[in-house]
């Protein structure tokens, strides 16, 4: 198992300092190319959903982002202090009345391109977003 | 060098924007937003999106096209998409968008269908 750690300010910016240093690892870990693709979607939305919705770009919080590789898979966790998530209000961004909208489509991408997806209330506050690619 | 570029240029009454590099949060979309109100406000409301070179996009990228779309509908004109990746076409597939969008391979069938 190999395991890194990003600690990243929360501005508009890391989305991209993100998925350079988890393209990165994604790349030293072997996993397919196609597979990499979907990863690099998914982190990009997770990250920018924690700078955006949980730490609403206040720069006093941080984005963590904690990347596993093991010979099963890739797990991608990404924390925020925000003041927590629900999915299950965020609407299908694919039903009939939502499809014009022009937000929204960021947890459906995460869900698409990822194998498991779980989002948990960290203790002592924050979200968790975490995220399963297998090989 | 800027996330996204683009070029502009007249094929009679259809504006081309073609594009290439990164529409993601950030640069990338606000300079597709920016290009398409500069178009709007100048009164040009046939517009064509080249995206032969955009290599990426994510799900701001996505909302700015839709966004580009219901606006230039509002004024009375048109966006048609062009040259899409295949990975952006499966984009478009699964948020179900590819039958909303007028998407073309060809320019200059897309050129034709304006009128």
């Amino acid at each position: 198992m190999t395991v890194e750690e990003l600690s990243l300010p929360s501005r508009i910016d890391t989305v991209a300092t993100a998925a350079a240093a988890v393209a990165d690892f994604v790349g030293r870990s072997g996993i397919s190319d196609d597979a990499a693709f979907g990863i690099d979607m998914a982190v990009r939305e997770a990250v920018t959903n924690a700078v955006l919705h949980g730490n609403r770009q206040d720069e006093d919080k941080i984005v963590e982002i904690i990347l596993k590789s093991s010979p099963d898979a890739v797990e991608i966790s990404v924390h925020d202090q925000g003041p927590g998530f629900h999915p299950e209000e965020v609407p299908d961004p694919t039903a009939p009345e939502n499809i014009l909208k022009t937000s929204g489509r960021g947890i459906f991408f995460m869900r698409s391109f990822m194998d498991e997806v779980d989002w948990s209330i960290r203790p002592g506050g924050g979200t968790t977003v975490r995220m399963l690619k297998r090989r | 060098m800027a996330e996204l570029n683009i070029n502009e240029r007249q094929a009679g009454d259809v504006t081309v924007l073609d594009m290439s590099g990164k529409i993601t949060i950030g640069e990338g979309s606000v300079a597709l937003r920016t290009a398409i109100r500069r178009l709007l406000e100048e009164g040009k409301k046939r517009i064509l999106l080249n995206l032969a070179g955009v290599s990426y996009i994510d799900s701001s990228g996505i909302g700015e096209l839709v966004s580009s779309y219901t606006a230039i509908g509002k004024e009375g004109g048109q966006l048609k998409l062009l040259n899409l990746t295949q990975k952006i076409k499966d984009l478009l597939t699964i948020t179900k968008l590819l039958t909303v969008f007028d998407v073309y391979d060809n320019e200059a069938e897309a050129l034709n269908s304006f009128k």
